[in-house]
């Protein structure tokens, strides 16, 4: 199956741990090439964009925090959903004051908290809001990637109607929540499934994608993050050879040194053949499958970049 | 570099009667957990209850936990016959929990009531901390049973840390908060509903709320919040006693941290918060590390050698093995650093490593290893 990017909102999710911020932030600098606008969006309040790019904590405003060839340019927004409501209520009712006296009150906090798919609506809302926007019949942006909450947490992330129908059953926030899911629905949206060459990431990708498949959420391409490249195709060498091996590379040849490579070949094969096994599961799904390989050097700017061009091959 | 941390002589202590596993998410909480609870039964005799969160599939089955029944079962096929310890284990049903909460605080009606209310399905199973609250419950009820010498608890796997120590106090705090009051307040003085609030006292909020939340939701939350105002009192009561008991001297943290950025960084959040809280940090557990099995070698060198081998043409697997071993070095020393900025910080806190394993840990052999590791 071939890689897709077609879509305007691209979700990004993954088991923690597996780098979703990273291949978000890089997803985000790959769409903005050939002079487009991107907005990366985080939803989680951890920060971890601005944490990337070595940034001072993003407020709720989008800026502007990386440009791409061709004149692009990456905007971020720290979503909190607090603001996102009181946004909301101004928008539709004009609030003014006393939407700072509900924040006062501690209503806010109350009603995110007593009621959370209230809280994801207004995320996910947030996200709609952006990828619809238009400035002077343009689109706002050519696409927006959100750094989602991880494979345990995103269906009930995504899945706004079912959790606020259960609270409300009409009203604004029922209207709210009914445009959301049926932008999250549409070929507008795509979901992207961050996964690591080990036994629980796979595990839990597998699980994400059919839940997204019952939710009715389209699910696009599965990404492997920190794949390492394919080496010792021959197989395991013999301490022999490695020894032969070293002489001619002018290393020294003591047993230790032979016997400590030898046992990492080793460690390294056992290793390879477990990635081969989950790699075979992951290919079961019939998805696109993109392996990023694993930054030397770590996540730096240049790393992002690397990671972007791995992308869009 | 800090101390060696004496897993073992944790476990051997009589007087220590609680362990807790924290650290962020994917670090390896719940196998460190099982481990340690298998061999507190095995190598010290004790008899143990590990209370794991979300297990994986697989560790789970190696526990005989097939189910979430959330009761304690014993672990068959484990090696006590020497020492005479006991491993029970039990998957924590938040759902279960919570309604033994509401069950434990109010008569059977008012109870049934709850229940049925919208609002409870919504808070006992998607409230962001009732998780966390739920397995600090949990706890405290395994505490009052008093049958075990030994409980080990995983911790859920929050998106920080730090929330189940502060989720069980943000969940009391909100079922006796001000808002709750507020809305209560005119079914307390007879009303027959919270709308008597939108011509009296607090105009523009209540209809703001009407507004947007619709008056079903009104109706439902006003009927919420007074079937529960009969146990605010216990709720925040059952939260204290729980801080109490993590504060005790006879419970340990053993903060779970992998050498990534994040999860040092989390670590290090934690060791300070339960230094403030002043709650007992026995030590970090430095997880899946990696080590090179040829240390004289360099990583510089061996990859210079490997592109003037690979030139040469000569033996191909040598270039290979090579880069595998710089890659390895390169990651190690990478590990090394990122852990220091723990141990620099926290040089009193006492650290043990354990090394990544080949495969991931599903079954009670490889959590004897593990166990062997921490030792």
């Amino acid at each position: 199956m071939t890689v897709d990017w077609s879509a305007r909102l691209h979700v990004v999710t993954g088991k923690g741990g597996t780098g979703k911020t990273s291949v978000a932030a890089s997803l985000a600098l790959a769409l903005a090439r050939d002079g487009n606008r991107t907005l990366l969006v985080e939803v989680e309040g951890r920060q971890g964009i601005a944490q990337l790019f070595g940034l001072d904590p993003l407020p709720y405003e989008e800026r502007r925090i990386a440009t791409a060839p061709g004149g692009g340019e990456v905007r971020a927004l720290a979503v909190d959903a607090e603001a996102a409501l009181l946004e909301y209520l101004d928008m539709f009712y004009k609030l003014g004051a006393a939407g700072r006296a509900l924040r006062k009150v501690g209503a806010i906090d109350f009603a995110t908290t007593i009621a959370p798919g209230l809280r994801d609506v207004l995320l996910t809302g947030k996200a709609k809001e952006a990828t619809t926007r238009s400035v002077n019949g343009r689109r706002a942006y050519h696409a927006v990637v959100v750094d989602a909450p991880p494979t345990g947490r995103i269906g009930r992330f995504l899945n706004v109607t079912a959790e606020t129908a259960r609270l409300a059953k009409m009203g604004p926030i029922k209207t709210q929540s009914d445009g959301v899911a049926a932008l999250l629905r549409s070929p507008i949206t795509s979901v992207h499934v961050v996964t690591l060459l080990e036994e629980m990431p796979v595990q839990e990708t597998l699980d994400a994608i059919m839940e997204l498949e019952q939710l009715g959420i389209p699910v696009g391409n599965v990404i492997v993050n920190n794949a390492r490249p394919p080496l010792l195709a021959g197989g395991r060498p013999t301490q022999a050879e490695l020894r032969r091996g070293l002489a001619a590379a002018g290393l020294p040849t003591d047993r230790a040194t032979v016997a400590g490579l030898h046992a990492e070949a080793k460690g390294y094969l056992a290793r390879r053949e477990l990635e081969d096994s989950l790699r075979a599961e992951l290919a079961e799904l019939d998805r696109p499958l993109i392996e990023l390989p694993q930054l030397p050097g770590g996540i730096t700017r240049h790393g992002l970049d690397v990671l972007a061009d791995t992308l869009l091959r | 570099m800090s101390a060696d941390l004496d897993v073992d002589a944790i476990l051997a202590d009589p007087g220590s009667r609680i362990i807790v596993c924290c650290g962020a998410g994917g670090v390896g909480k719940t196998t460190t957990a099982a481990a340690v609870a298998l061999r507190a039964a095995e190598r010290h005799g004790r008899r143990t209850v590990v209370l794991t969160i979300d297990p994986a599939k697989r560790l789970a089955q190696s526990l005989g936990l097939s189910e979430l029944d959330n009761t304690p079962r014993q672990v068959k096929g484990i090696d006590t016959e020497a020492t005479g310890g006991e491993l029970h284990a039990m998957m924590l049903d938040m759902k279960r929990t919570f309604d033994d909460v509401v069950l434990a605080h109010t008569d059977p009606q008012r109870a049934q009531e709850i229940f049925a209310n919208p609002f409870y399905a919504a808070m006992s199973s998607t409230f962001s901390g009732t998780q966390e609250y739920m397995a600090m419950e949990k706890l405290g009820q395994l505490r009052a049973r008093d049958e075990w010498d030994l409980i080990v608890v995983d911790t859920p796997p929050s998106r920080s840390a730090l929330d189940f120590l502060d989720a069980p106090a943000r969940l009391a705090r909100f079922l006796d908060g001000k808002m709750l009051r507020l809305l209560l307040a005119p079914a307390k003085a007879g009303g027959k509903s919270v709308f008597s609030l939108v011509t009296a006292s607090f105009g523009v909020f209540s209809r703001v709320v009407q507004k947007v939340l619709g008056a079903q939701l009104l109706t439902d939350l006003s009927g919420f919040v007074a079937a529960l105002d009969s146990m605010f009192g216990g709720f925040r009561q059952r939260a204290e006693q729980t801080y109490r008991i993590l504060q005790d001297k006879e419970t340990a943290f053993l903060l779970v941290a992998a050498p990534e950025p994040d999860a040092i960084r989390e670590a290090a959040y934690f060791a300070q918060r339960l230094r403030e809280d002043r709650m007992p940090l026995a030590g970090l557990v430095l997880n899946r590390m990696h080590a090179s099995s040829a240390p004289g070698l360099s990583a510089a060198d061996s990859l210079a050698a490997a592109e003037a081998l690979a030139e040469s043409g000569e033996s191909p697997a040598t270039v290979d093995a090579l880069r595998i071993h710089a890659a390895l070095t390169e990651q190690a020393e990478r590990e090394q650093r990122v852990a220091a900025r723990f141990t620099t910080s926290f040089p009193t806190v006492p650290t043990v490593v354990v090394m990544a394993q080949p495969a991931d840990v599903h079954d009670v052999d490889g959590l004897r290893s593990i166990g062997e590791a921490l030792a």
